[in-house]
């Protein structure tokens, strides 16, 4: 039990108006334990659902999830989410919504405050702690989420789409900052994107998705690319653009063989 | 990292309550300016009513003016009112003592109806059945009148204190319901997931995600609710009790004394609003700058 995340023969059926439809189907996956998997895929390819059903939302229709050799039952604080749309409490500081996880764990008001601060620190925001989420920008408001599930030391790290609604040199400014505190405390990662670049940037390996209920066929996993590239990478190398394109060609080969 | 903020694109959350205060009160619109215009229209609508009375104006509707009371008359009755010293009759420093009981009543009353409105409407927002169980029933309910109520109610529960206070719990209760319900039913699903997977379990999800993110909506209904509680209070005041400002009009009526009447009037309408901005800072206070009231709602 070396795989922190093990996915097997995973299916995902959704009921619609004109019958089931299988959204997902035959995933099988596992992670290492500090691992950082990035997955890509065009829309509609079941990424997203992938990352809910381990992350507790959904109910996989099939198949076997176990992370940390536990099978799923619901959400919980050992599988943190980062969502596009951060999901911060507007009613609480950016210190409060910190600690709000720590507090839930049982955490003295002191120690979840502490920890709260400490993990501010990682990305960045002390000096806002006081503020309230609806007084950042975007950028800011996803490094507090990051900070508020870094707080609840999770086994797993899901990031849906993390950095989609941010602008470029933000969105830069995050992958490298994401990329020193996973290496730094060693995090398992599960990250979905439909960037690539992003994806070679940040992952040890790059899970490419295919498929999808508008394709015909249930989404599915194509391939998956290790990315050797070692932790200072340069999105400007040769390497580093022709694992880009290789993978690339793997995303669109379907759409380009269909047209 | 400053210039993550200085280049980020703006949030596309709604930003804080405060900015709309910026783009009013500047430049030429100041306080005092503010104020002599609102009182321009107060100004005139005394004028008229004093010369009114003064000319017996007959108004449509059949309003015949010259049975109303001299604002200046009801002036005086309201300081003797609560002063006293100028009329000396049954009336004179009573206010405070009828304010005080009809006060009581509608706290009472709409403290009752928060009590059981915030949690059935959360309850509503949030679950399927129970708002399948609880909305048409509330909505037969609704559209019958207190006045309707006042001869079922004073068969079953007599008249005075306690009929008075039902009937504004039952008044209040209907806005109160209704905002918390749909409130909550807005919330988003994603806060929802994010207190989930920070360790939320199914139930605290309720008082810790519902109540706060549908606190805009809830207040809105307290308010809306409070103000009914006034409204309802001089009808549930009408009959069967001797203290409050609604038994106070009643028998001003009875006994003619239509400066009283008026002067009641205003001091009930006082008396809202007052309450209503005493409520605005309780929950400020409550939450401190929290964002939990809406636009233009702050008091």
């Amino acid at each position: 039990m070396s795989a922190e995340i093990h996915i097997a023969g995973l299916e995902k059926r959704f009921a619609t108006a004109t019958g089931d439809v299988l959204a997902v189907a035959n995933v099988s996956l596992d992670v290492a334990a500090g691992e950082f998997v990035a997955v890509v895929g065009a829309s509609g390819c079941g990424k997203s659902t992938l990352l809910r059903i381990l992350a507790g939302f959904e109910e996989p229709s099939g198949g076997e999830v176990t992370v940390a050799g536990a099978p799923i039952s619901g959400p919980g604080p050992d599988r943190g989410v980062v969502f596009q749309d951060y999901g911060l409490f507007p009613w609480l500081t950016v210190r409060e919504n910190v600690a709000y996880g720590p507090s839930r764990r049982g955490m003295s008001r002191a120690a979840a405050r502490a920890t709260a601060d400490a993990h501010l620190e990682t990305v960045g925001l002390t000096r806002f702690a006081q503020r309230f989420p609806g007084e950042l920008s975007g950028g800011m408001q996803q490094r507090v989420a990051i900070a508020r599930v870094l707080a609840n030391d999770p086994a797993v790290m899901l990031m849906d789409e993390p950095f989609g609604a941010l602008d470029a040199l933000t969105r830069s400014d995050l992958q490298v900052q994401l990329r020193r505190i996973q290496r730094a405390e060693g995090r398992t990662v599960v990250f979905i994107t439909h960037s690539i670049e992003e994806a070679v940037y940040l992952a040890d390996r790059v899970v490419v998705m295919t498929g999808g209920a508008s394709h015909g066929v249930p989404g599915h996993i194509r391939a998956v690319v290790p990315v050797p590239l070692g932790d200072d990478r340069d999105v400007t190398a040769p390497a580093f653009n022709a694992l880009k394109r290789e993978i690339s060609e793997l995303v669109h080969e379907r759409t380009a063989a269909v047209a | 990292m400053t210039a993550t903020a200085t280049l980020a694109p703006p949030a596309t959350r709604p930003v804080a309550p405060g900015s709309s205060r910026r783009r009013r009160g500047r430049g030429i619109r100041s306080l005092p300016a503010r104020i002599a215009l609102g009182l321009v229209v107060p100004v005139l609508f005394i004028a008229f009513w004093h010369l009114g009375r003064e000319l017996q104006l007959e108004l449509p509707f059949g309003i015949r003016m010259g049975y109303l009371p001299y604002p200046a008359d009801v002036a005086v009755t309201l300081w003797d009112f609560a002063f006293g010293g100028l009329r000396d009759d049954a009336f004179s420093t009573t206010l405070w003592q009828h304010l005080g009981a009809s006060a009581l009543r509608v706290g009472a009353g709409f403290g009752l109806a928060t009590l059981i409105a915030v949690p059935v409407g959360v309850l509503m927002g949030r679950f399927y059945v129970m708002d399948s169980l609880f909305d048409p029933f509330i909505n037969l309910i609704r559209p019958i009148p207190a006045t309707a109520w006042v001869p079922l109610v004073a068969l079953l529960i007599g008249i005075g204190d306690q009929a008075t206070i039902f009937l504004i719990t039952l008044s209040a209760f209907f806005p109160i319901v209704l905002g918390a319900a749909s409130g909550t039913r807005q919330v988003p699903e994603r806060l929802v997931e994010a207190a989930r997977m920070l360790g939320t379990t199914r139930a605290a999800v309720l008082w810790r995600v519902m109540v706060p993110a549908a606190a805009p909506a809830i207040v809105n209904g307290l308010r809306v609710g409070l103000g009914l509680a006034w409204v309802i209070l001089v009808l549930g005041e009408s009959t069967g009790v001797n203290e409050g400002l609604g038994a106070t009009i009643t028998l001003a009526r009875d006994i003619v004394r239509t400066d009283l009447i008026v002067a009641g009037m205003i001091v009930i309408g006082l008396s809202g609003f007052l309450s209503d901005r005493l409520l605005s800072l309780v929950l400020r206070l409550l939450v401190g700058r929290r964002p939990v009231f809406q636009k233009g709602a702050r008091g």
